[in-house]
């Protein structure tokens, strides 16, 4: 046995639960009734599509810039040398991860409500009550602590790669921090900093359990339509075809992203 | 490499052939049942007795929607023997051709249903389908977030109570909540009036507080909101739950919906699955699944022996003039306008964005 044959296992699922369902989707994309036909991607051309699919972006955009504001410094201090309690505060990021998200965001539905645990705290302190769900904002609060951990990790994974002896080298030239952190560390990083956002934006662009449960099915995203094709209408041939849409959005984005970053170089995961 | 290709395979085999046999060997002395079902919408307990009194074995799954079970159960790659489609889509699967007539012999104890449930429009003969549990659509509110009487759908679109509204996440039943407030059939196919229904859900949407599924119920026992569309069934564990809920059925009428037994065509135990029904036509039986989900039975001996403040329950059981009177409408087949519904939907939630 050679060292490939190690790889069928994986190629063999890959074949049956990837490959094929994906031909099938690119089937019912385009053929109604065994009849070759453009008619499922001239349906997406409405307004409210069209709305639907900008305001997905937009929301899962928002979202991964607040991710990687809040987790880019994060992962500094964690890489810091004077910090000592690196494992603690790691772990409390993977901890979440390791409860079912649909759980976790239900516990949110409940702790954010108008009339929920939070607020009903903000009553009792005489403060006043805000309303958290029901709107965009509750729906990139539950992007943002979903998707949070995919954004430290790798940063945090290609910060940690660095070699210190080019930072001290930065010093010893005359840099100071912020040059050094400029020309240095952050494109040293920049690896790390792309996997994080094609993590982060692409699950941010297909959900749908967040916008329902936090968005109290106010906001309707791409994600949405699909689920509602396949689950309630039962129209396979639109679903299919709104599906390939969002996988090819995802494949320019992919390709933008990997041109401006260094993808196969250490710390990326692609 | 050849021989151990062969070896794993003919494991494999053995390994298939194992599990086969053991599919095949039942516990049971007298087969199975392959039983589909809505969630959360049967007494445990009933399909234990059923294998003890009869020896039949249960093999029991759950749907969340009708639309989920016939899009697993119209391939016809599993085989069911019995499912429980609503009203419309009995009617669905009638047209498709995908249901087995039933033999009436069979199931004696079908006498025990009530008379105003034979006959109606989506089974007009009686042929396919026993009513298992029944209710209507209605309002369920805060009596005391609320001063005024509550008696209209026009309630649900008073700027006043801004945020205070709760919609369920379904074309079906939110058009149907338009259609009846601008006094239309729910069943209309008239373009004009979808389009006008439409409007009126576009007009509504900044006044809804949340579209919501299961978790509604919660909602409005928490206070949440004040008003929330609901059906008579999840109307009565609400209103168990939190004393100042009150349930209504506007007078521009509503929905009146019925869910059934039926059997497909490919049903592999068919004497079992008659056997199960009928079992489940029994009033003791039927009264264990009303008092455990809450829905209404069909079957008037089982209502007796439910407690007196659920069997008098207006909420549960309306009068026969509330479910007859003309603006009380069932769905039908829906399958011609499902594309309209699903566009329209999009586009009353799109408004927001």
């Amino acid at each position: 046995m050679n060292k490939k044959s190690l790889a069928y296992p994986y190629v063999i699922w890959a074949g049956i639960f990837i490959i094929v369902p994906l031909l099938l989707i690119v089937y019912f994309s385009f053929f109604v009734d065994g009849q070759f036909t453009f008619q499922n991607y001239t349906k997406f051309m409405e307004d409210y599509y069209i709305k639907a699919m900008g305001k997905s972006i937009s929301l899962a955009f928002i979202s991964t810039t607040i991710c990687l504001l809040l987790a880019y410094p994060l992962a500094m201090v964690l890489n810091g040398k004077d910090i000592s309690n690196r494992g603690v505060i790691l772990l409390l990021i993977i901890l979440p991860m390791w409860m079912n998200s649909l759980l976790r965001t239900y516990a949110w539905a409940n702790l954010l409500e108008n009339n929920g645990v939070i607020n009903n705290v903000l009553a009792a302190l005489n403060l006043p009550t805000v309303k958290f769900l029901y709107g965009d904002g509750g729906v990139i609060f539950g992007m943002v602590y979903n998707f949070f951990p995919f954004m430290v990790l790798p940063i945090y994974n290609a910060l940690a790669k660095i070699d210190k002896g080019l930072i001290e080298a930065a010093y010893d030239l005359g840099a100071n921090d912020i040059t050094t952190f400029r020309k240095v560390i952050l494109p040293l990083s920049m690896p790390g900093v792309v996997t994080g956002i094609i993590m982060v934006f692409m699950p941010a662009l297909t959900t749908f359990l967040i916008t329902r449960l936090l968005g109290g099915g106010k906001v309707m995203l791409i994600g949405n339509i699909i689920e509602e094709q396949f689950t309630r209408t039962g129209d396979l041939g639109f679903g299919s075809a709104v599906s390939m849409i969002l996988m090819i959005i995802v494949l320019i984005t992919l390709a933008f992203m990997s041109r401006k970053g260094t993808l196969d170089e250490e710390g990326g995961l692609f | 490499m050849k021989k151990l290709t062969k070896r794993i395979l003919s494991a494999g085999l053995v390994g298939m052939m194992t599990l086969a046999m053991a599919g095949c060997g039942n516990s049971a002395p007298n087969g199975q049942v392959v039983v589909y079902n809505w969630g959360e919408f049967i007494d445990p307990q009933v399909n234990k007795m059923f294998t003890q009194e009869t020896g039949i074995k249960v093999v029991y799954s759950e749907y969340a929607n009708n639309e989920e079970m016939y899009a697993k159960v119209e391939p016809g790659n599993v085989s069911y023997d019995v499912i429980f489609p609503s009203d419309y889509m009995v009617e669905k699967m009638i047209n498709k051709g995908i249901l087995e007539k039933l033999d009436f012999s069979k199931i004696p104890n079908y006498e025990n249903i009530d008379v105003r449930f034979e006959n109606l429009p989506y089974d007009p003969n009686n042929e396919y389908s026993i009513p298992y549990m029944w209710g209507t659509v209605g309002i369920v509110y805060n009596k005391k977030m609320v001063s005024e009487p509550v008696d209209s759908w026009d309630i649900l679109w008073d700027s006043k109570y801004k945020d205070q509204i709760l919609m369920y996440d379904s074309e079906r039943d939110s058009l149907m909540v338009a259609l009846k407030k601008l006094g239309y059939s729910m069943n209309t196919r008239d373009e004009k009036q979808l389009e006008e229904a439409k409007n009126l859900l576009i007009e509504q949407a900044p006044l809804v507080l949340s579209y919501v599924g299961d978790e509604g119920k919660n909602k409005m026992v928490n206070e949440e909101a004040v008003f929330m569309v609901s059906y008579a069934g999840d109307a009565m564990i609400m209103l168990s739950e939190n004393p100042d809920l009150e349930f209504v059925i506007p007078k521009e009428g509503s929905n009146f919906y019925v869910d059934t037994m039926v059997m497909p065509k490919n049903a592999t135990n068919k004497d079992n699955a008659y056997a199960y029904m009928n079992f489940l036509c029994r009033p003791d039986i039927a009264a264990m699944n009303a008092k455990e989900i809450g829905y209404s039975t069909p079957i008037s001996a089982a209502r007796e022996q439910l407690d007196d403040e659920i069997k008098n329950n207006p909420v549960a059981y309306p009068s026969e003039e509330v479910t007859n009177a003309d603006n009380m409408e069932m769905f039908n087949d829906p399958s011609d306008v499902i594309g309209t519904y699903s566009s329209i939907w999009t586009q009353v939630k799109a408004s927001n964005n």
